[in-house]
């Protein structure tokens, strides 16, 4: 690309000293009158409490549990959505699958799933990239050169082609599946980690941390990881989001979760069938609810990002 | 120059070789090689005599070697199901993903392009901001959910245009190709515009950044003192110069458009390499998924180099900088 666009290739979160409130105000407030700075930031989150607490309580508000053959009916089968049982008593505000089940309350548990999925692999990611990226900073030379090589050949691969790999190699799952979405997101972690670690490790605290003879564990872990937590945090955002998405793609091309396991993605494969003939919800409800997922984590990501890099910080 | 090109493509050999070693381990040492190179429905004696065969007795080093022989002779193994050579069937379904690939490429240009430039020059119009909130929209959503969402649109409710398949084809150079006749056409207009939905969003993010950043240039402000037409300044001099970071960030993208295109044929039942890989991993037909991985990386590492090369003849400053060390 073009030569000026220098600046463009720096560090994404070049630590700049942040200007010193002239009265002292609590971190936090000042973060969260920040992050309420736009009303759309503010929407998506809490959109996305609302997804959260709907996936944590699914058994308790659910209509019926859907996997429960006692509960569910065959009569019922795709029934459009607000048309009433065959009792005449119940109303399926979302319509019903081809087995019967109610889809608001399979997508409350697809919820469930599709989220469990997508952040514990996330979180798995994050901790061995970020202690990847933290030694690579630390130490440099060789092991900075080797670990950033592996870090760029994976990075450029997109991710489903890795994942295509491992699922074909191991197979259907829900921990292989993980290990699938952990295999793709973690170089991204590594080079964010990196990128900052790299500017911290010039500092003084730590070549002070090194003089007052404390261990090098100690020093990573207790001096340096603090300090590359914000970029974290946004990158984490991001790439939840796009482990969730990745998860259902990989669940509705039929190799990533098992049908024991119906996360959003195999709901609207399951759906998919129905739809040529116009039995649209079945498919389209539970994408709805995976759409919302991804865009509120990402507005919610976006605008850490703008709060937490001091560049702009007003 | 000469260094150079040798030095990439030493580099770009050592990635196939790296890729190789890795599908191979994937499928010999994570994967049971016996349920994955011979067919279950075998009986114990067919079974041994498959493994003797097929070398899985030896030791790993030699079945390594082996598979590494066979490969640079082109022979990836057998399929299960079609019972052809894996490779042969890869490369039988390639031309259709090729195509809708290039379609895509296509549509990346010619919408993305304009669409992007316009936001460029005009950043403060509704149209502008709709289209780069619409474009967020790209990025953030699901490839295969959008393609639902097509076809529940065009072809379930509005009827306009077929939901499967490719359509009638033509012969083209020995080729068949669904793009020269109307009703492949019709076919190839919906996957298209689904897998190209991630570039077109990226394109116009391109150009509109190109076009912002080349609207303050000295010689878009030379050419107006000039007194040339607004037309003539955007279309010859800040098309000219955007279109290099354009057409470098498609050229690598377009591997990725091969990974994705996995999706988009199963959503639309194109009958493209993507679509017998996810069926072959279903039934488990493990030569021919062997064969499309080596494949797609050959691919990718093709891609690459070609995009580097062409990039460091456009501009020098790319080889004197590496070759400065």
């Amino acid at each position: 690309m073009s030569i000026d666009s220098e600046a463009a290739n720096l560090p994404a979160n070049l630590p700049i000293e942040a200007p010193v409130p002239e009265k002292a105000e609590h971190p936090f407030r000042r973060f969260t009158s920040q992050y309420c700075h736009s009303a759309v930031a503010v929407m998506g989150l809490i959109v996305l409490v609302a997804i959260v607490l709907v996936a944590l309580l699914a058994p308790w508000i659910s209509p019926q549990n859907p996997y429960d053959l006692g509960q569910i009916d065959v009569m019922d089968a795709r029934l459009a959505p607000g048309e009433t049982d065959f009792t005449g008593e119940k109303v399926y505000m979302l319509g019903t699958d081809d087995q019967g089940r109610d889809m608001l309350s399979a997508i409350f548990y697809g919820l469930r799933i599709s989220l469990t999925v997508g952040v514990i692999s996330g979180l798995i990611a994050l901790s061995i990239g970020a202690a990847i990226g933290l030694l690579a900073a630390f130490y440099g030379g060789r092991i900075d050169a080797f670990i950033m090589r592996i870090v760029d050949l994976q990075l450029s691969f997109p991710a489903i082609l890795i994942a295509l790999m491992l699922l074909a190699a191991l197979g259907r799952g829900v921990d292989k599946t993980m290990i699938a979405l952990v295999a793709v997101q973690w170089a991204y972690y590594a080079r964010t980690v990196r990128a900052t670690a790299l500017v911290e490790r010039q500092k003084e605290y730590i070549s002070a941390a090194t003089c007052l003879g404390l261990g090098r564990a100690r020093i990573i872990f207790r001096h340096m990881l603090p300090n590359v937590v914000a970029p974290l945090i946004v990158v984490g955002a991001v790439q939840t989001a796009s482990a969730i998405s990745l998860e259902a793609t990989l669940s509705f091309l039929g190799i990533g979760l098992p049908v024991t396991e119906p996360s959003l993605g195999l709901l609207i494969a399951n759906g998919f069938e129905y739809m040529l003939t116009g039995k649209y919800w079945i498919s389209v409800f539970p994408g709805l609810a995976l759409l919302v997922t991804i865009v509120s984590i990402n507005l919610v990501g976006d605008q850490l990002r703008d709060v937490l890099n001091p560049r702009l910080s007003r | 120059m000469w260094s150079y090109l040798l030095r990439r493509l030493v580099q770009a050999a050592l990635v196939v070789a790296v890729m190789a070693t890795i599908v191979f381990f994937g499928v010999n040492v994570i994967g049971n090689p016996v349920d994955i190179l011979i067919n279950p429905d075998f009986d114990q004696e067919e079974m041994a005599r498959a493994i003797k065969a097929l070398g899985l007795d030896k030791p790993l080093h030699e079945q390594f070697f082996y598979f590494v022989k066979n490969a640079l002779r082109g022979d990836l193994g057998i399929s299960f199901v079609f019972g052809e050579p894996a490779l042969k069937l890869i490369i039988q379904r390639m031309p259709a993903t090729l195509e809708l690939a290039f379609a895509s490429l296509f549509l990346s240009i010619v919408l993305g392009v304009p669409l992007g430039m316009y936001a460029g020059l005009k950043p403060d119009s509704k149209f502008s901001k709709t289209m780069m909130a619409g474009s967020i929209l790209g990025f953030s959503l699901p490839t295969f959910w959008v393609g639902i969402m097509m076809i529940m649109l065009f072809a379930v409710m509005l009827g306009w245009l077929p939901a499967t398949g490719r359509g009638e084809t033509t012969d083209l150079f020995g080729i068949q190709v669904s793009f020269l006749t109307w009703d492949g056409l019709t076919h190839l207009a919906l996957p298209a515009v689904n897998l190209a939905l991630t570039n077109i969003s990226l394109v116009m993010r391109l150009a509109r950044a190109g076009c912002k950043e080349a609207a303050l240039q000295d010689y878009v402000k030379f050419a107006r003192a000039k007194g040339m037409s607004e037309q003539r300044i955007v279309l010859k001099h800040i098309l000219k110069n955007i279109m290099i970071p354009v057409v470098t960030v498609l050229g690598l993208e377009f591997g990725s458009l091969i990974a994705f295109s996995v999706v988009t044929e199963t959503v639309f039942s194109w009958p493209g390499m993507g679509k017998l890989i996810i069926e072959s991993i279903q039934v488990l037909d493990r030569p021919i998924i062997v064969a499309y991985l080596m494949m797609t990386v050959l691919m990718f590492v093709t891609i690459n180099l070609l995009v580097d090369l062409t990039y460091s003849l456009l501009d020098p400053r790319v080889r004197l900088g590496g070759a400065g060390k």
